[in-house]
């Protein structure tokens, strides 16, 4: 095949898109698709995965390979998937319900394999698609349908978790700051091993809380100081525990260690997906039960 | 002289139990004889009262025996709890030093197990090979291949493993030639020994099949009674470039299988019922996005926890139905070991070529038990990937339609970045495209289509196996593993004089055409027999034939049957 520079136009879906107009979620898919543009990826050779929510149909607005699968799986599939075909570039991509209560269990995991893929959360702090529930990122006493005196709970941090739980990169983007959101999604794709990226996306029509001005009076990046070294975990501890006043965005935790893609002695060869199934290979399975 | 001998080694979790049944199993194999071993345990790692039962006969055995003709009893309580099942004449082996028993009958053998194990083997764990050893020397054998063999099953744990295990055996072997000259009651003749025929269980079955059909990529959560295949592929993934990856959960497990098989390789994943609960979302989301997804079912009592280490055939109607919405599937139950291999591989094809989940249901008794299989044919076994493209010549089709093919209802397959056409799979109801609609016109074409395929595979399904094949007076009729009872159950009636037939179905969903139904006689009375309470095959052969089932025989106490039992209840009722 020949090589040609790929265009935002190569990355134009048909379908037509069912956000609300001012949602964040148009940020974050231009974002995707200059990223893709900038690192030359053509359509073919991404697969997104993403689960249920508003995040989700992401994939949809976007022409590559795409797998819209169950709410909170998104990274059991995205797994499954670069393990059959590690030659493709893999994304995961969901909202905070898909990823921090429905698919909790699998992120844990997910961070634990660091399978080189890239996780996209969307995280407007509220349930979008079932129309205003609340979310485990929601602020304590946050008020909605399901919530109607506040919700009772704290709100989850993800990157206080994805920390802890050693994620080989830890990121958070906002979708208001979609030049800085492209390049966080461009490193991400080019870490290997499993990159982490919680988005602030303002959600228009639910959250009258957590708005576009809300977050923008209130992140700064990270990256710009000088002195911030996103290897040293507890710094990132310290950065990822700030929230409120002042949030910051960037790479907030960044390290080297083994991908399980990597150390797989199935596929050093060739992707499994391109390796042909040869009958005669098994002529001598039988001699240990006889 | 025809051989029919039942041996059961009984004992606690932890005394080696298995690897003596295993051990004395492929001995007899390789000499000759057909065995069935058929493993009862509790769901603890030591203690408590498990036994292993061995059949040995000169004619193929699927089934267990009701009278033993050795009892091997490595503890106190075995003596107790299992000499009323030896056969008046039968040879029982225990530890008179360990036990408070004490009999007159000459057919009972105190040997000192214990002492010998500490003495020969330097361990209370030798305890099974000097048993083993005794039992040897009563059957009559020779010591040589079951010095051989220990040193097979042994070799990578050491060479003292191995010599302990040896000088064990030894002990009780030549103990017995000592002390018990002429005794040559219950003795099995020796064949001519070579490594032909295989000793294999159902979960070894089952892995094997999957691995010789290509199985690429596994994802399981372990649960009894499926994680021994779990353990197989994982042995050998290394050598077929199979990737093995155990979940976080059920939920996960299936999950990662439909990203594989999305991405184009065979997958699957194996667990129990409860496990199994878990993944009945992704089964309707691969049914939803027509991915190839073998799923095995190993079936144990439930609900919920059930009986871990026990048998059932609780969960057929659960599979056929399992998920919200409908969509096409198969499901399979093999009744032996060969047929578990030969259905894996079936499995495999109808998933790739329907695009849609396959399901292979097992159980304890099954999966567990060990078969001898004369050969495994590879041959047998064509490999069909059904509609994809693995051309790059597609690079040409722009607009890729990932959901057309209404006519059949399979869709041409591509496989994501094989070419530069690129897929959309959604779970949500979608167009052809693949992306999501809320038409009610496209909803009722996809609907069409998906349903099509049940249609297709439904022509695939083979028809039971029926013997004898003329009309009879009475059909036994099962599924899955009441195979071999129900099997030697027609052979003991018509030994009697009775007029049977069986009728067993392996490959039970989508029901297939009654041609056979023809050969049955107006009068015929049949016999449902299952391990389960409601008799969950006969409903679906009664809904599906009009045929009503004259007497259903049910067990739900986590055991198999034996033949005798059958016949015994068939009997009262005719």
């Amino acid at each position: 095949m020949k090589k040609k520079i790929v265009s935002v136009q190569d990355f134009e879906s048909d379908d037509p898109i069912a956000w609300c107009p001012g949602c964040g979620n148009f940020s974050i898919l231009k974002a995707l698709k200059q990223a893709f543009v900038e690192l030359g990826k053509k359509p073919h050779e991404i697969a997104i995965v993403s689960g249920i929510g508003q995040a989700p149909k992401t994939p949809h607005y976007l022409r590559c390979n795409a797998f819209n699968g169950l709410h909170g799986r998104t990274l059991p599939v995205a797994t499954g998937i670069k393990l059959a075909n590690h030659d493709l570039t893999v994304l995961a991509e969901g909202g905070d319900g898909d990823g921090y209560a429905e698919g909790g269990n699998h992120f844990l995991h997910a961070m634990r394999r660091n399978i080189e893929m890239t996780y996209l959360v969307h995280n407007n702090q509220v349930y979008g698609l079932t129309k205003g529930q609340t979310s485990p990122t929601s602020g304590l006493g946050f008020v909605t349908k399901t919530s109607p005196t506040g919700s009772t709970s704290p709100q989850l941090n993800p990157l206080l978790l994805a920390i802890a739980s050693d994620c080989s990169f830890v990121a958070r983007g906002f979708a208001g700051e979609v030049e800085h959101l492209t390049a966080l999604i461009k490193d991400a794709i080019l870490h290997k091993g499993f990159a982490f990226i919680d988005i602030l996306q303002p959600c228009v029509t639910f959250n009258r809380v957590n708005t576009f001005k809300w977050y923008a009076d209130r992140v700064y990046p990270v990256d710009d100081g000088p002195g911030y070294d996103s290897s040293d975990r507890i710094t990132a501890f310290t950065k990822a525990l700030q929230w409120g006043d002042r949030i910051p965005i960037g790479i907030i935790y960044r390290q080297g260690r083994p991908t399980l893609d990597g150390q797989l002695s199935a596929i050093t060869g060739q992707s499994l997906v391109t390796q042909q199934i040869d009958s005669e290979s098994f002529s001598s399975i039988f001699e240990s039960f006889k | 002289m025809a051989v029919d001998v039942s041996i059961r080694i009984a004992g606690q979790a932890g005394q080696g139990i298995q690897s003596i049944s295993a051990i004395m199993g492929k001995i007899f194999t390789r000499h000759g004889y057909y065995v069935f071993i058929n493993q009862d345990a509790e769901s603890r790692i030591r203690g408590g009262h498990n036994f292993d039962q061995i059949r040995v006969k000169d004619q193929p055995v699927y089934a267990i025996g009701d009278k033993m003709a050795y009892l091997i009893c490595l503890d106190g309580n075995a003596v107790d709890s299992d000499l009323p099942d030896l056969d008046e004449n039968g040879i029982m082996i225990y530890d008179g030093e360990k036990s408070k028993f004490q009999s007159g009958n000459s057919h009972h053998f105190s040997i000192p197990l214990e002492q010998f194990a500490v003495q020969a083997g330097k361990s209370k764990i030798m305890v099974n090979s000097v048993a083993t050893g005794a039992a040897f020397a009563l059957m009559g054998f020779e010591l040589q291949p079951l010095l051989d063999r220990l040193k097979e099953e042994f070799a990578a744990k050491g060479g003292e493993v191995v010599e302990n295990n040896q000088n064990s055996a030894s002990s009780g072997y030549r103990y017995v030639k000592n002390n018990f000259k002429g005794i040559s009651a219950n003795q099995i003749p020796t064949g001519p020994f070579k490594k032909q025929k295989l000793l294999l269980n159902g979960s070894q079955a089952m892995a094997l099949g999957a691995i010789c059909s290509g199985l690429k990529f596994y994802s399981g959560y372990p649960m009894s009674p499926a994680t021994p295949i779990m353990e197989l592929i994982a042995s050998v993934a290394d050598q077929y470039n199979i990737i093995l990856e155990q979940a976080e959960d059920e939920i996960a497990a299936i999950n990662m299988v439909i990203g594989a098989a999305f991405a184009g390789v065979r997958a699957m994943t194996a667990t129990s019922g409860g496990g199994f609960s878990l993944m009945v979302e992704g089964l309707g989301l691969a049914g939803m996005t027509e991915t190839p997804a073998v799923v095995v079912v190993a079936q144990r009592p439930g609900p919920a926890t059930g009986l871990p280490t026990r048998t059932e055939q609780g969960d057929l109607q659960f599979v056929i139905h399992a998920s919200h919405g409908e969509f096409p599937r198969a499901v399979l139950a093999p009744g032996d070991a060969e047929q578990a291999f030969y259905l894996m591989a079936k499995a495999f094809n109808l998933a790739e070529s329907y695009q849609t989940p396959v399901i292979v249901l097992g159980d304890q008794h099954l999966n567990d038990s060990y078969y001898t299989v004369d050969h495994l044919a590879l041959d047998q076994i064509p490999i069909d990937r059904g509609s994809i493209r693995f051309d790059d010549q597609i690079s040409s089709v722009k607009d890729y339609k990932r959901y057309a093919g209404q006519e059949t209802g399979i869709s041409p397959r591509i496989l994501p970045g094989l070419s530069e056409a690129v897929l959309y799979a959604d779970s949500d109801e979608h167009t052809e495209e693949g992306h999501i609609t809320e038409s009610a016109d496209i909803r009722i074409r996809m609907v069409n289509k998906r349903m099509r395929k049940l249609e297709g595979i439904r022509r695939q399904m083979a028809s039971p196996k029926i013997s004898p094949p003329k009309k009879s007076d009475i059909v036994l009729l099962g599924w899955g593993s009441i195979y071999g009872a129900i099997k030697e159950t027609v052979q003991l009636l018509n030994h009697e004089g009775i007029d049977a037939q069986m009728i067993h179905f392996s490959e039970i969903f989508p029901f297939s055409a009654v041609p056979f139904l023809t050969k049955l006689k107006k009068k015929t009375k049949i016999f449902a027999v299952e391990n389960n309470f409601t008799g969950q095959f006969a409903d679906i052969f009664t809904q599906q034939t009009g045929s009503s089932i004259f007497h259903k025989i049910l067990k739900y106490d986590g055991r198999p049957f034996a033949p005798q039992e059958i016949v015994k209840q068939v009997k009262e009722q005719i």
